[in-house]
């Protein structure tokens, strides 16, 4: 058997290269920012009001502040301690930081700028990456262009495409999207994640939006006057889930009405249908009840994609399908896949058909893999796949 | 010989030109220190403004005599004096002219946004990079502006030169020393061609200058 390899939680989860560690203590006007957590090659948002010292935790990341004790350390470099006195520049920590506002250098092209970080590689090399971070972020054709004369969605891409031209070892968003309207939104995060997917770099997310958070990550530190009050999953976090808008805004590809058929309280888990089918999904248990009615979404990329029946997996959900078709899209290649309720019922298998319910009704999912699992699979249209979904990549919405 | 007009453009010249590379890292400094006297190092620079060129140049004197300690130390390296020379009348105009240059650099570096600065440094550049890739060029309308006054403040300048320089032709008499001089001997003629010729090449100057900052900063925004 063998399972392509994209998933976010498979992406070199115990690699030490790719951890930042935080602990830090500043006085600020109001509070003492006091707080420490740790995170991998994953992203972690960053939740609290305003005022409640996001940002400065940022800022003492980045090195444009520097925390009174503490230390912070990056995969196996130390950027800052106060035990061996040592405060690594901000040129040197390798970080990238991106707030609301793009920060373009005015005078220099949308070209320049994403090479700015650039400078000291042979021209060659440089116009090469270049161009291609250029062609990814589909702002190849504003190459020429100075920043006042782009849109604000188009200026946030291009400081995004400047961050990540540096390669990066770790991403700080500081609410960079807030600034936009929905549809750029979308736009931003799929290049985000996708990059993110990749390199698997960590990334922290500042916000102060509920919603905002609840989409981002599976990942929430809720800071309150400095420090850390809660980390965890969304779900623990929050009690009401997102809106089905809110979701497909950020990048859930996949989204389904279903009525809860059965909870699990001592497994955690919930058995949904997806209206109209026979279909069954696992899903994290929620406040609801058999018979209610909710919305459910899932990520392309966090559907597994195999060609033969897996078994011994963890995942709850395996659904057969059939390729409607492959699409490549610049960064990833993505599969729709038409699957209905398996004719063999397996009481293992989250996904099971029940009698007297409809038989025969399709469900379309989107699956997003890379070019590589593409060859390695040799996939093609009409072909027979399975699809794997974990039970907690399936996100309850709010209807 | 070079004529009084010649010798005020090459003195303004060579003064707006040390005071690019001098008041520079002056107004550097003032731009982004947070030093707590920093106002006493403003107030300083700021002097010559309000100080009557007649006092400046009465103390710059007695520094260049052959007894003053610049005097002196110029006279052991070049073997003539300072005061009644070019050399002289460039130190002085140099100071004259600080504040010229230095306010409107300082004003200009400052206005710089703080966070192009900060992504500049979070995208890998040293201070050095910074400055002249991004930090300069964005202040560069303030920074020619301070040239450009500092050129024509030179040029019309009066008070220093005559303390300083005296009325030597050929060496340290400057334009307006000559006007000053066929006004004296009644000469109106000559003096009105000369002033006239003064307004003409600062106000196109000063033209130039606006022009030029104008269509920069119409260009950026």
């Amino acid at each position: 058997m063998s399972l392509p390899d994209f998933s976010r939680n498979d992406v070199r989860p115990n690699d030490v290269s790719a951890s930042l560690q935080v602990e830090i203590s500043l006085p600020l006007p109001h509070f003492q920012l006091q707080c420490s957590f740790q995170t991998r090659a994953e992203v972690v948002v960053l939740f609290g009001p305003s005022g409640a010292g996001k940002t400065s935790v940022l800022d003492c990341i980045a090195g444009f502040r520097s925390p009174h004790q503490g230390h912070i350390t990056l995969g196996e470099r130390t950027l800052f301690s106060s035990q061996s006195g040592s405060n690594l520049p901000v040129r040197r920590r390798r970080i990238g930081y991106l707030s609301q506002q793009p920060a373009l250098f005015p005078h220099l092209t949308v070209r320049q700028n994403v090479g700015y970080g650039l400078l000291d590689l042979p021209p060659a090399e440089r116009d090469t990456r270049v161009d291609s971070i250029l062609e990814r972020f589909r702002i190849a054709p504003l190459a020429a262009s100075r920043p006042s004369v782009i849109s604000g969605g188009e200026q946030q891409r291009v400081a995004l495409a400047r961050t990540l031209a540096c390669e990066p070892e770790l991403l700080l968003l500081d609410e960079p999207l807030s600034a936009l309207d929905l549809t750029l939104k979308a736009l931003l995060l799929e290049l985000l994640f996708d990059w993110q997917r990749e390199r698997a770099v960590p990334i922290l997310y500042v916000t102060h939006e509920q919603a905002e958070a609840y989409t981002l990550s599976s990942r929430v530190l809720v800071m309150e006057a400095g420090r850390v009050v809660a980390d965890g999953e969304p779900h623990q976090i929050f009690s009401a889930p997102v809106t089905r808008a809110q979701a497909a805004l950020s990048g859930y590809e996949n989204l389904f009405d279903v009525v809860v058929e059965e909870t699990h309280p001592a497994l955690g888990t919930m058995s949904c249908r997806i209206n109209g089918t026979a279909l069954l999904l696992e899903s994290p248990l929620a406040n609801l009840t058999a018979g209610d009615a909710a919305s459910i979404a899932v990520r392309a990329g966090d559907i597994l994609v195999a060609t033969s029946r897996p078994s011994g997996i963890s995942a709850r959900n395996i659904l057969s399908g059939l390729i409607l078709s492959i699409e490549d899209r610049s960064a990833m290649v993505e599969l729709r896949v038409s699957c209905e309720a398996p004719s063999v019922p397996a009481a293992e298998l989250g996904a099971e058909l029940r009698p007297g319910l409809p038989a025969g009704s399709h469900v379309e999912f989107r699956a997003h893999i890379t070019r590589g699992s593409l060859q390695s699979l040799d996939l093609h249209s009409g072909q027979t796949v399975w699809l794997i979904l974990k039970t907690h990549s399936i996100q309850l919405l709010r209807t | 010989m070079i004529s009084p007009l010649l010798l005020s453009l090459k003195l303004a010249l060579v003064t707006s030109g040390l005071l690019f590379v001098i008041g520079l890292p002056v107004a550097c400094w003032l731009a982004f220190t947070r030093f707590r006297l920093r106002f006493l190092v403003e107030a300083l620079v700021a002097l010559p403004i309000v100080l009557p060129p007649t006092v400046l140049g009465f103390y710059l004197l007695l520094a260049f005599g052959s007894r003053g300690w610049m005097g002196e130390s110029w006279q052991r390296l070049t073997g003539h004096t300072l005061a009644f020379s070019f050399e002289g009348l460039v130190v002085g105009s140099v100071i004259y002219s600080l504040p010229f240059a230095v306010q409107p650099f300082t004003s200009a570096l400052a206005a710089v946004d703080r966070r192009l600065l900060a992504a500049s440094a979070s995208l890998g550049a040293g201070r050095w990079r910074t400055f002249w890739r991004i930090t300069f060029p964005l202040a560069l309308p303030g920074i020619i502006t301070g040239i450009a006054l500092s050129f024509a403040h030179t040029l019309g300048e009066f008070g220093v030169v005559l303390m300083l320089g005296g009325n030597i032709a050929g060496r340290t008499q400057t334009a307006s020393i000559a006007i000053y001089d066929n006004v004296q001997m009644l000469d109106y003629q000559a003096a009105a061609r000369q002033s006239l010729t003064l307004i003409a090449i600062s106000f196109a100057l000063l033209v130039v200058i606006h022009a030029l900052n104008r269509k920069r900063n119409w260009r950026l925004q």
